[in-house]
């Protein structure tokens, strides 16, 4: 049978990417690099104070460079730059080819040789693609999916535009 | 009511992509989801296609064919489809308008249009499986349509 059954999201693990302050509301936040939902949302909480764990929701038919950029967030996470890649992406929706990702890598000072290589690997497509799974299952519908203790909050996102403007 | 497990499927006639006929004999010997969704180019109907064709080489593992449903003419589904660069065929249920979704009790009357409903036939023609949402805007993810197949395998 397949594995697409309904199972709930796994909880902070080993290896997880993970930002903001200790004490802050735990956010596990499933993103696509290509979407600028998913960029507006990540700075809301930032700016709330949230602490939040990405992993990826990159789907090939919501946007053609939604898997390639998760992949490459993945490789650049091995070089350490994983947030500051994050950042430089959804700061600039405008250019997510790979010559502006080569350009975000240089930048950084990170190896664009070895992001080139590390980009194709078979464990940072399996993470990848284990993320969006694992998202499905969990009933994520769209970009982002954003799960607090445990649930999805299909309303957070707006709760918190509210906050901002209030 | 969306029809229940175990009715039979009533006869209907879909139109395909191509513009000939989709009847009940084209879901008899293979297992087939029905998937009625309001609009093309809606936002929740965008995502449910997407979401959907994310999961369709697990679909095929276990056989099941997937169809998009609605009121929209043949062309707005295919430019729909190919916008979206997905798979999932779509069949038109627009003139009468909405004849096949009230038969299958998958049309959502206050507003005129499909409602979101999911529609698994087994090789029999019989229901095995079937979801109408709480309303059209509620969108079933994947995991649900995998629990429905898991709690329907035959034997």
């Amino acid at each position: 049978m397949s594995d697409l059954r309904s199972a709930p999201v796994p909880p902070l693990r080993p290896g997880d990417h993970v930002r903001g302050p200790q004490d802050g509301m735990l956010v596990l936040f499933y993103g696509d690099f290509a979407c600028p939902r998913c960029a507006v949302a990540a700075l809301r909480l930032r700016h709330a104070g949230a602490r939040v764990v990405f992993r990826h929701f990159a789907l090939r038919a919501k946007h053609e460079r939604a898997v390639a950029l998760a992949h490459a967030a993945e490789a650049v996470a091995r070089q350490g730059a994983f947030w500051a890649f994050h950042d430089a992406l959804y700061a600039d929706q405008g250019r997510l080819d790979d010559p502006h990702l080569w350009e975000r890598c240089r930048a950084l000072g990170l190896d664009v040789d070895r992001f080139q290589v590390d980009r194709r690997d078979a464990g940072v497509v399996e993470r990848v693609r284990g993320d969006v799974r694992e998202a499905l299952r969990a009933g994520a519908t769209t970009t982002p999916a954003l799960f607090v203790d445990g649930r999805l909050d299909p309303g957070l996102h707006g709760r918190l535009a509210g906050a901002v403007q209030g | 009511m969306i029809l229940a497990p175990g009715t039979d499927v009533p006869d209907f006639t879909l139109r395909r992509e191509d513009g000939s006929e989709f009847t009940r004999e084209d879901l008899l010997g293979r297992t087939t989801l029905l998937v009625f969704y309001p609009f093309a180019f809606s936002p929740v109907c965008t995502d449910q296609l997407q979401i959907y064709d994310e999961a369709r080489e697990d679909f095929a593992a276990q056989g099941v064919t997937l169809y998009g449903v609605s009121t929209d003419p043949s062309y707005s589904q295919i430019a729909f489809r190919e916008k979206l660069g997905v798979d999932i065929e779509q069949l038109s249920d627009f003139e009468p308008k909405g004849t096949v979704a009230r038969a299958f009790g998958a049309y959502f009357e206050p507003r005129g249009m499909t409602n979101r409903a999911l529609v698994l036939v087994g090789p029999d023609g019989k229901v095995r499986w079937s979801h109408l949402a709480d309303s059209p805007s509620d969108l079933p993810g994947v995991g649900l349509i995998f629990d429905g197949l898991a709690a329907t395998a035959p034997g």
